[in-house]
C-alpha cells in the first residue's frame, strides 16, 4: 500500500515536469541547438587545425557522444532547477503538504528530470545519420541504457544543488559553473588518455567522463579501427555502467536526505 | 464535536516567541477566526496545524490525529490556502486539480465527481481549460479554495485569504466561503488582519506577539468594549480629556487631536453632555465598536499593516520589552 502510494505521488511529480517541458517549445528548441552548434564550430575548427590525422578517427565522430553526453547533462541539469522554482513561486508548499514521503517527491523529480534528458538524448540520436555518423541498430538499446544511466547520475547531482539552492539564480550560476568544467574534462572533446595527472584525477570523479567513454566506445564500435578505438577509451564499458550506478544511487540518498533536512 | 485540539503551544525561532502558550479548540462546522497584526503569530500557527513546521512546545490534534507523529493523517483531514499563491501557472485550472488528487490518492471516478462540483462553487468551471498564467488573482484564490476541497477535508484552513484581492472580488469570495459552511457544513479556519473580516467568524481568537489576548464571539468581544463609541473634535483635546475624567470619570484616548470614549447608552449619554461640558467643542460622532476598536481596547494599540516584517516587528517588542 505504502509502496503503491509513493508511485502515485511520484507519477504525478513526474508527469507535472513533463507538461511543463512539452509546453515550453523555446527550451525545447534552444536545448535541441545548443549542442549542434557545438558540434558545428569545434567539429569544425577543431577538426581542421587540431586534430588531423593523430587519432585514426573522423573529429566529428570522436565528438559525436561527446556532444550527446553533453546535452544530456545540461537538460539533467536544468529540468532540476523546477524544484527551486518551486520553492520560490510557492508550489514546493503544495507538495511538502500532500500525505506523500519525500522519498517520492524526490524520485518524482529525478525521474521527470531523466525523461526529459533521454528524450533529448534520443533525437540527437535520430540525427546522426544527417551529419554523416552511422548507427548500427543493435547499438541502439545500448545507448539508450548509457543515456538513462547518464541522466540519473546528473539529475540526482542537480537535485542535490536545487536542494541547497535558495533562489533560481544561485543555482543558475552554480550550474554554469559545474558545467564547463565538466564537459571540458570529460574526455568529450581530446581523449584523456596524455593527460596531467591533476586532469585525470578530475575526470575520475566527474560521472560524464564514463558516460562519455561509454558512449564512444559502443557508438563507434565497428565503424573504426579497434585500435584507435582503444587508444581514447578509459575503461571497459561494464566499469563505465558501474562507477554511474554507484555514483547515481550515492548521490540519490544525498538529495534525497538534503531534501528532506531542508523542508 | 472539537476538530482542532491546541494545548499549551509555543514555538521559537532564534531565541524569539512567535507563539506563546497558547490553547483553544475548533469546533466541527464552524467558521473560526485568527486575527491580529503581521508577525502575530498567525502563520506560524497555520503551519504548524498544518505540519509544516514542528512546534517547540505543546500538544496540538487536528481531526484527533497528532500533528508531530500522525503527520500524513493529519495532511489528508486538511486542505489548505496559503497566503500566498501555490497554483502551477503553466498548467491548466483542471491539470492543478487533477496534481492535487493524485497527490492526495483520491480516486479517478471521485476526482470526476469532485472536480465538476467544486469549480462550479467557485465559479471556474468554464475556464477549467485554462492556464492559470491568464487567471487574475481573484480567480487564482478561488482555484485554491477548489484543489483544498478535492480531498474532502475536515477543516479548510485559510490564510489570509483575500489579501491583496480588490473589496469587489473580497466580498464575492465571502460568498462563497460563507456557502461551504452553509452547504458542506465544513469547519474553516481562518486568519486575517481585516477587522470587517472577522465579523464573519463564528468564534475569534484575538492574537498579539504570540499571546491570545482575546477569545469569543465577535458580539461578545464588541460588548467587552463596553458599548458605544463617541469620538469629539476639539481644540482644546487636553482640557477636554481631563473634563470627562473629572466628570465622569471617563478615560478618554487622544490621537491625532481627537478624543475617543467608550461609553454604554452613547445615544442618552451625548445630550446629557453637551448641556453640561465646559470645554468648546467642534464635532462629534458616534459608533457602534467595531472589531478594530477590540483590538485597540485589547492592546492599547490601532490594527494596520505594518511596515516592518514580523521579524523586525518582534525584535522591537522584545527590545522595548527589556527597557
Amino acid at each position: 500500500m505504502e509502496f503503491r502510494m509513493t508511485v502515485e505521488a511520484a507519477g504525478a511529480i513526474w508527469q507535472r515536469e513533463f507538461i511543463r517541458y512539452w509546453r515550453d517549445k523555446t527550451r525545447i528548441i534552444s536545448t535541441m541547438v545548443q549542442p549542434l552548434m557545438f558540434l558545428a564550430i569545434f567539429g569544425t575548427g577543431l577538426k581542421s587545425s587540431l586534430a588531423r590525422g593523430d587519432f585514426g578517427l573522423d573529429f566529428v565522430q570522436f565528438m559525436y557522444p561527446g556532444i550527446i553526453a553533453m546535452s544530456i547533462m545540461s537538460v539533467s541539469f536544468f529540468s532540476t532547477i523546477s524544484t527551486v522554482w518551486d520553492r520560490e513561486f510557492g508550489f514546493l508548499k503544495e507538495i511538502l503538504v500532500a500525505p506523500i514521503s519525500r522519498v517520492s517527491i524526490t524520485l518524482g523529480k529525478i525521474l521527470g528530470a531523466v525523461t526529459i534528458a533521454s528524450i533529448q538524448g534520443f533525437l540527437l540520436l535520430v540525427l546522426a545519420p544527417v551529419l554523416k555518423i552511422r548507427l548500427h541498430p543493435l547499438t541502439f538499446p545500448y545507448l539508450l541504457l548509457f543515456m538513462i544511466m547518464v541522466a540519473f547520475s546528473l539529475a540526482s547531482l542537480g537535485l542535490l544543488i536545487a536542494s541547497l539552492m535558495k533562489t533560481t539564480e544561485s543555482f543558475g550560476l552554480v550550474m554554469q559553473l559545474l558545467i564547463f568544467p565538466m564537459f571540458f574534462v570529460s574526455g568529450a572533446f581530446f581523449p584523456l588518455t596524455s593527460v596531467p595527472r591533476w586532469m585525470k584525477w578530475l575526470a575520475a570523479v566527474n560521472p560524464l567522463t564514463y558516460g562519455v567513454d561509454a558512449l564512444r566506445q559502443i557508438l563507434l564500435f565497428r565503424q573504426t579501427p579497434a585500435e584507435a578505438l582503444y587508444q581514447v577509451s578509459l575503461h571497459p564499458v561494464s566499469v563505465d555502467a558501474l562507477f554511474l550506478l554507484v555514483f547515481s544511487v550515492v548521490i540519490i540518498s544525498l538529495a534525497a536526505l538534503a531534501f528532506n533536512k531542508k523542508n | 464535536m472539537e476538530i482542532i485540539k491546541v494545548r499549551n503551544l509555543v514555538k521559537r525561532y532564534n531565541g524569539l516567541t512567535a507563539v506563546d502558550h497558547i490553547s483553544f479548540s475548533v469546533e466541527k462546522g464552524e467558521i473560526f477566526g485568527f486575527l491580529g497584526p503581521n508577525g502575530a503569530g498567525k502563520t506560524t500557527t497555520i503551519n504548524i496545524l498544518s505540519t509544516l513546521l514542528a512546534p517547540t512546545q505543546g500538544e496540538v490534534y487536528v481531526n484527533n490525529f497528532n500533528v508531530l507523529t500522525q503527520k500524513n493523517q493529519v495532511r489528508k483531514s486538511i486542505g489548505l490556502v496559503f497566503q500566498d499563491p501555490s497554483l502551477d501557472d503553466r498548467l491548466t485550472a483542471e491539470e492543478n486539480l487533477y496534481f492535487h488528487a493524485r497527490l492526495y490518492h483520491v480516486s479517478h471516478s471521485e476526482y470526476q465527481k469532485k472536480k465538476e462540483e467544486v469549480l462550479r462553487l467557485v465559479e471556474l468551471w468554464d475556464r477549467r481549460k485554462d492556464i492559470v498564467k491568464t487567471f487574475s488573482g481573484g480567480m487564482k484564490r478561488r482555484l485554491e479554495i477548489a484543489r483544498g476541497l478535492i480531498h474532502h477535508p475536515a477543516v479548510l484552513f485559510l490564510d489570509e485569504p483575500t489579501l491583496g484581492l480588490d473589496p469587489q472580488t473580497r466580498s464575492h469570495l465571502w460568498d462563497y466561503i460563507l456557502r461551504l459552511k452553509a452547504e458542506k457544513e465544513m469547519t474553516i479556519f481562518m486568519t486575517t488582519h481585516y477587522m470587517n473580516e472577522a465579523d464573519y467568524c463564528d468564534r475569534l481568537i484575538i492574537i498579539d506577539y504570540g499571546k491570545i489576548v482575546g477569545f469569543d464571539t465577535p458580539a461578545n468581544l464588541k460588548k467587552a468594549v463596553g458599548g458605544d463609541i463617541i469620538i469629539l473634535g476639539s481644540p482644546q483635546p487636553q482640557q477636554l480629556k481631563q473634563e470627562l475624567a473629572q466628570k465622569y470619570a471617563l478615560a478618554a484616548k487622544e490621537e491625532n487631536g481627537t478624543i475617543m470614549v467608550e461609553i454604554n447608552n452613547g445615544k442618552t449619554f451625548l445630550p446629557r453632555l453637551f448641556e453640561e461640558l465646559q470645554t468648546q467643542v467642534t464635532s462629534v460622532s458616534l459608533r457602534e465598536p467595531t472589531l478594530d476598536d477590540v483590538f485597540l481596547h485589547l492592546t492599547g494599540r490601532k490594527i494596520r499593516e505594518e511596515e516592518a516584517t514580523p521579524l523586525d516587528r518582534m525584535r522591537q517588542h522584545h527590545f522595548r520589552r527589556r527597557r
